[in-house]
């Protein structure tokens, strides 16, 4: 079983919903981000995502373009990247990475070497914004032949016809963009998550991971009461811009910021349970 | 003379793109899942629209009364004679209203938006010519207008600013990344993808996702189609070779696209060269890029060896983009199209020969066609024909040509 969906399974054996946070390698410098990683598992994060930076992030609002820019001007690179995820594992076998990135730096280094890397660095799975199933069918390929989840989105808009291409697709689970607009939009309305979630279901029966508009606890449990995982980011990104310049804070802070969420999100009443 | 190669030799040009928009290995549709939704919509509405005779009807009415179409085929017989080689024939999409071909596009797509019942539109511009293009016909059909342009081009650009506030437009300038063009296209998507229900995005140019360049392909092939049939009336005979300046490149296949199928005629897109290729401050992802993924489709590109879209540099800003559309990505791997480069020097020395000896100021995009032109002609001979797009008038530019000379306007 995959280092996702035994995460997964787990955490649904406990009658628990997992975590997910996000944040972007090599921000605000590249030392900080592998004690980043353990820092938010240690506060109760169940699969990391790691931004892979990206000059034109078209998905993201400005604060994950800012940092983006944070990293690029320390010159993070794929490789980089992958370095963190192998140094990342050496203390730490068990908790599921994410790289969510765009499709060029990965067409840059080539489809089946940046599988076979990733795979060797211990990569679990990979979101590529910009790569629709129509046209990622030969790096989803690649992904799978290393063992490799590739995790494709769902929007609200999405259409009944397309949802079963893309679940057909995707592995490891489903992320579901809950709203309309770039990351670290401000509104979620969780009535219409819990109905898109339930469309989802009946498509798929990979678990479904909800993001976008999610930014305090309370925001946290009420997607946790539908969905069955919580995806955080421009939150904790935030707090990467706000302490840049003090390691201490920044791990302090987000520590905190995690503990937090788990804390909502473990303790809803669980659906249907 | 014929530049066509063999691999181009067999090819049914009509069958690009395919139904999924792919030219060849390019073009398609590289979103993110949130703009899926709207591409159908719009791919939908474009299929229903294209061949129906009232918008065709509407679209050539508009043309004609509102942009003044057709453009004029004009010989530039005093640049000919001292060039001393083949003819020079001037397509004048400079004598267009807004003072260039943007406008063919921006109408079109405008119809479109109006009959999809959408009441914003959103563009991104560089230059300002398609944001103007963009701000004219939301003013006519009374729609809310929001053009994203960078930074750095709102300071150079400040005259085309103003025109578009003048029109009604709201004008966001773009502080990320590289403050220029790529970057206002990024906060254009964004936006879409935010207000999808009520707003249409006009792309100025040729790339982006599908059906951006087969789309704006069609609305700007009236420039290809009427250059035929005026040479064809005032010389009987077709061109031996068309020369268009090339950025995201929707002038040049304009002009290029109803002349694919005929294989004697040479085509030749214009990129810039900026301060020279080898330099790296340039804008020609033809000729010194590679194929990757930007701004929906998978074109040639300026960018490092890790995937990181480059800057650009050209003292034109309508030709500052790392990318360009998808069917001169395919139409440069099969030879059916030559891609060639001009300096900023070169653009410059254009701009004032054609000014001198034609009485007409070419926009500095298209002084980059002139130039090639200027190159070209002397080596072919005196009863052959080029066809040069002069794709805008250079008015927007002498605050430019003005710097460059020491001189404060």
């Amino acid at each position: 079983m995959s280092r996702i969906a035994d995460t997964f399974a787990r955490r649904r054996a406990e009658g628990r919903k997992l975590l997910v946070s996000f944040f972007t390698a090599g921000d605000p410098n590249p030392d900080v981000t592998v004690p980043l990683m353990h820092e938010v598992v240690k506060a109760g994060v169940d699969i990391i995502e790691l931004g892979v930076p990206f000059s034109d992030p078209m998905a993201e609002g400005p604060v994950i373009q800012a940092a983006c820019e944070r990293a690029l001007r320390h010159k993070v690179n794929l490789p980089r990247v992958l370095d963190m995820v192998r140094a990342f594992r050496q203390q730490n076998r068990h908790t599921p990475v994410v790289l969510m990135g765009y499709a060029n730096p990965v067409e840059a280094m080539g489809y089946e070497r940046f599988a076979e890397a990733a795979a060797g660095a211990g990569v679990d799975g990979v979101i590529t914004v910009d790569l629709p199933p129509e046209e990622g069918e030969e790096l989803n390929r690649a992904l799978i032949g290393r063992g490799i989840d590739p995790i494709l989105l769902v929007a609200p808009t999405t259409k009944p016809e397309r949802l079963q291409r893309i679940c057909a697709a995707a592995r490891g689970f489903i992320y579901y963009v809950s709203l309309k607009g770039v990351t670290g939009a401000p509104t979620l309305d969780v009535g219409d998550v819990a109905a898109k979630v339930q469309e989802i279901r009946k498509s798929t029966d990979l678990p479904i991971g909800v993001g976008f508009g999610i930014r305090d606890a309370d925001s946290a449990a009420a997607v946790a009461r539908v969905a069955d995982a919580v995806v955080v980011g421009s939150a904790l990104v935030r707090l990467v811009e706000q302490h840049q310049d003090d390691t201490y804070k920044l791990r302090e802070a987000m520590a905190d910021l995690v503990a937090d969420l788990r804390r909502a999100i473990d303790t809803i009443e669980p659906v249907g349970a | 003379m014929s530049k066509a190669s063999d691999d181009a030799a067999g090819v049914d040009f009509s069958q690009y793109p395919d139904a999924r928009g792919h030219f060849g290995i390019y073009g398609g549709r590289f979103v993110a899942e949130t703009l899926s939704a709207a591409l159908d919509e719009l791919e939908a509405a474009y299929k229903r629209f294209r061949n129906d005779p009232d918008f065709i009807a509407e679209l050539d009415h508009d043309l004609q009364h509102y942009v003044g179409r057709p453009s004029p085929l004009y010989y530039a017989e005093r640049l000919t004679a001292a060039l001393g080689g083949a003819k020079i024939f001037l397509k004048r999409e400079d004598l267009n209203h807004t003072g260039a071909h943007k406008i063919n596009n921006t109408v079109g797509q405008a119809l479109l938006a109006k009959r999809m019942g959408k009441t914003r539109v959103i563009a991104e511009t560089g230059a300002g010519q398609h944001g103007v293009a963009t701000a004219t016909v939301a003013a006519r059909f009374g729609m809310k207008c929001v053009v994203y342009m960078g930074a750095e081009d709102v300071q150079r650009q400040s005259p085309n600013v103003f025109r578009m506030k003048l029109l009604g437009a709201e004008v966001v300038p773009v502080t990320a990344g590289t403050r220029t063009l790529k970057d206002a296209m990024n906060e254009a998507l964004r936006d879409w993808v935010t207000n999808v229900d009520d707003t249409f995005y006009i792309i100025g140019t040729v790339a982006g996702p599908h059906p951006y360049p087969l789309m704006v392909r069609d609305f700007q092939a009236v420039i290809g189609r009427e250059a035929k049939r005026q040479l064809l009336a005032a010389t009987g005979r077709l061109p031996d070779a068309l020369i268009a300046c090339v950025g995201g490149g929707s002038n040049a296949i304009g002009l290029f696209h109803p002349f694919l199928e005929d294989r004697q005629v040479a085509l030749y897109g214009v990129e810039a060269a900026g301060a020279g290729i080898e330099t790296g401050r340039h804008a020609a992802p033809l000729a010194a890029g590679k194929p990757g993924v930007l701004h929906g489709n998978r074109t040639y590109l300026m960018s490092d060896e890790d995937g990181q879209i480059l800057g650009t540099h050209s003292i034109s800003a309508g030709l500052d983009y790392p990318g360009v559309g998808p069917e001169h990505a395919l139409l440069k791997d099969l030879g059916r199209a030559t891609y060639v480069c001009i300096s900023d020097e070169e653009a410059l020395e254009a701009f004032e020969t054609l000014t001198r000896l034609e009485g007409i100021i070419p926009a500095l995009e298209s002084s980059h066609a002139v130039a090639y032109a200027m190159k070209l002609a002397p080596t072919m001979r005196k009863d052959q024909i080029i066809v040069v797009n002069l794709s805008g008038r250079g008015d927007k530019d002498i605050n430019t040509i003005a710097r460059m000379k020491g001189i404060d306007l």
